[in-house]
């Protein structure tokens, strides 16, 4: 009778069952007890894989943070950072209504930003050839807004001294665009490479034959951009960046005379300045020589 | 049946199923009948296991739903067609907002304002996917749900030569994790977990070209094939049963028939939520006619697979008016 008990399923398993827990079937583990044995298993892979989903969400602030100081040039009209990523439902339908594509999605490499719009200006900048800010009316978050929500605050300097007037739209009834913010700022960065500030002019192809970039050009056709490969230029002092702004009263040239004749160009941004970019993707010089700064406001003529 | 209704819903949101305790008259009669005759009883079973035809008829018209609806996506952006611009995420139909409910709980609950159009969106996403069966959304839309069925299907391959074993998780965890990221999005601000759905990863990689994210979807596969069947679908996804909730009302579901079921279990074998169709077991049964509960995704795989016909999809007040 022992004998029976002992091959069965009740009594002496828990001291064997311990060292050998993977004896579920035929050993003498009873089945309770490996049952539990499995259970407890699954609880923990349960509970590893969960935490390590967490951990890697949560990993997406990373990348966050380390752009913090560098945060990427958002389209127009986007709330501030930590905004503009809550708000975003990564549904790009502001890339689908950019004629110049210049709006792409971030990256796995974004964290947080996976999914989230921006523009690289130096490959494509926005140059309002849609007239209209298409990009806002798109977003279906009010991730990108005409107006913000009374809740959310305008950074001090951010604000435009008044609606920027869009020279494309100058002789319309309605020439200014719909934007009370500026995405970011130009700056430029090397004065000392910029040739209007060696005196230089610029004849040929802004950026290379090899420049995918569009841009809208009045004098071609208003309605369809055209690659600014198609569109050279020749200028005896360079002043790209201050004729192809879109915006008015955003950048001007201010041109001195030697006593040889010889005229030098310094840019320098005004406050009506959007941050849009197009400077920074037309400066012929490698690498550009002004550049637009995401999220920098106005802090008086430089 | 009482409490069945409640009980599907603490099923999806992770307990284990229970044993009924009450059977219709009906349902008891069928269950000892089914008991004494066991030869002849065998026998019919064979008899219909013989005669059965393969069909993947909900399959097929599934991953073609499917498809079409992410070709129309990419599309409309690619070609210009401009009918359903946007990703899975949020979209706008013929002009019409659509908002994928759990990205839209995300935005809201991290953002703490929703705009009109947001609202508006999300109401006719969920009236859409309340009439059309809640989670049918995965199996019916959901890009990465047709790539983790392919995908498991090398996996069952691997199974059956013993070189991988399906690791089984707790499948409380997705409600576990959904509280989770609800609370993320709340209280960081950011939406988490938008950063690892695979279903918008996939949506956006589909209309805006690849992405190294694609190596998160890729290793989630990897995961499923080598350790734990569909595991991103069945204990962890979100989406999953934020639809699910939607579908405790829908009226479109499929429905077990007592009557007609040979207790063969094929039907547990090719589904993503077996737990839901706990009902098939022999002498489980409450009811000759038992509604499947809403964890079920509608895939239809267990209609296809049932040789006795027993599992049928079914429009709640429909078959009165037909």
């Amino acid at each position: 009778m022992s004998q029976e008990t002992e091959s069965g399923p009740a009594v002496p398993a828990e001291s064997e069952a311990a060292p050998a827990p993977r004896a579920r079937k035929g050993g003498a583990a009873p089945r309770s007890n490996a049952r539990a044995l499995e259970a407890r298993r699954r609880f923990i892979r349960t509970a590893v894989t969960s935490t390590a989903v967490v951990g890697a969400g949560l990993a997406g602030y990373l990348p966050v943070a380390a752009q913090a100081d560098n945060p990427r040039l958002r389209p127009p009209g986007a709330l501030d950072e930590s905004d503009f990523l809550s708000s975003c439902i990564k549904c790009g339908q502001c890339v689908q209504v950019c004629p110049v594509q210049a709006i792409v999605l971030g990256d796995i490499t974004d964290g947080f930003g996976l999914g989230v719009p921006y523009i690289d200006s130096r490959e494509q900048a926005c140059d309002f050839s849609c007239d209209a800010v298409q990009c806002i009316l798109a977003c279906p978050t009010g991730s990108l807004v005409y107006r913000k929500p009374d809740f959310l605050k305008i950074r001090p300097g951010a604000e435009l001294a008044h609606k920027p007037v869009l020279k494309a739209k100058a002789n319309d009834p309605e020439p200014t665009l719909n934007l009370i913010e500026r995405a970011g700022l130009a700056r430029l960065s090397r004065p000392d490479a910029c040739l209007a500030t060696q005196g230089k002019g610029f004849k040929g192809q802004a950026r290379g034959p090899e420049f995918k970039g569009q841009m809208r050009y009045m004098a071609v056709d208003r309605w369809a951009p055209i690659p600014v490969a198609d569109h050279p230029y020749e200028r005896d002092l360079c002043d790209l960046c201050v004729t192809e702004c879109p915006i008015q009263d955003a950048i001007r040239l201010e041109v001195t005379e030697a006593a040889d004749g010889s005229k030098r160009g310094v840019p320098v941004v005004m406050e009506q300045c959007v941050g849009c970019g197009v400077c920074e993707m037309i400066c012929p010089v490698e690498p550009t020589a002004i550049v637009v700064e995401s999220r920098v406001v106005w802090e008086g003529e430089a | 049946m009482k409490g069945r209704f409640l009980e599907q819903i603490m099923l999806m949101l992770g307990q284990a199923p229970k044993k009924p305790v009450e059977f219709t008259p009906e349902a008891q009669k069928i269950h000892k009948m089914k008991r004494m005759t066991k030869d002849d009883f065998e026998a019919m079973k064979q008899h219909v296991r013989d005669h059965a035809l393969e069909k993947n008829t909900w399959r097929n018209r599934r991953w073609t739903v499917l498809i079409l609806v992410n070709i129309l996506f990419t599309f409309s952006f690619w070609l210009d067609i401009q009918i359903l611009e946007g990703a899975l995420t949020a979209s706008r139909f013929v002009g019409f907002h659509l908002i994928d409910l759990n990205s839209a709980l995300q935005v809201m609950l991290a953002h703490k304002h929703i705009i009109v159009n947001l609202f508006i969106g999300t109401a006719t996403v969920f009236l859409l996917w309340a009439a059309l069966g809640g989670r049918s959304f995965c199996s019916w839309v959901c890009p990465y749900h047709l790539v983790a069925e392919l995908f498991e299907k090398l996996h069952l391959k691997l199974v059956a030569k013993k070189l991988v074993t399906d690791h089984e998780f707790h499948r409380g965890a997705r409600t576990v994790l959904w509280v989770l990221f609800t609370l993320l999005a709340v209280v960081t601000g950011f939406t988490v977990f938008e950063t690892l759905s695979p279903t918008g990863i996939l949506s956006r990689a589909l209309i805006y070209g690849p992405s190294l994210a694609l190596g998160w979807v890729a290793l989630l596969l990897v995961f499923e094939v080598v350790y734990s069947r569909r595991a991103w679908c069945r204990y962890i996804c979100p989406i999953g049963l934020t639809y699910g909730a939607v579908g405790v009302i829908s009226p479109v579901r499929v429905v077990y028939d007592l009557n007609h079921c040979f207790h063969e279990g094929d039907c547990r074998k090719v589904c993503l939520v077996p737990h839901v169709l706990e009902v098939v077991i022999k002498g489980r049964s409450p009811d000759v006619k038992v509604p499947i509960g809403p964890d079920c995704t509608r895939c239809g795989l267990c209609v296809d697979t049932c040789p006795s016909g027993a599992l049928k999809f079914e429009v709640k007040g429909l078959n009165k008016l037909l």
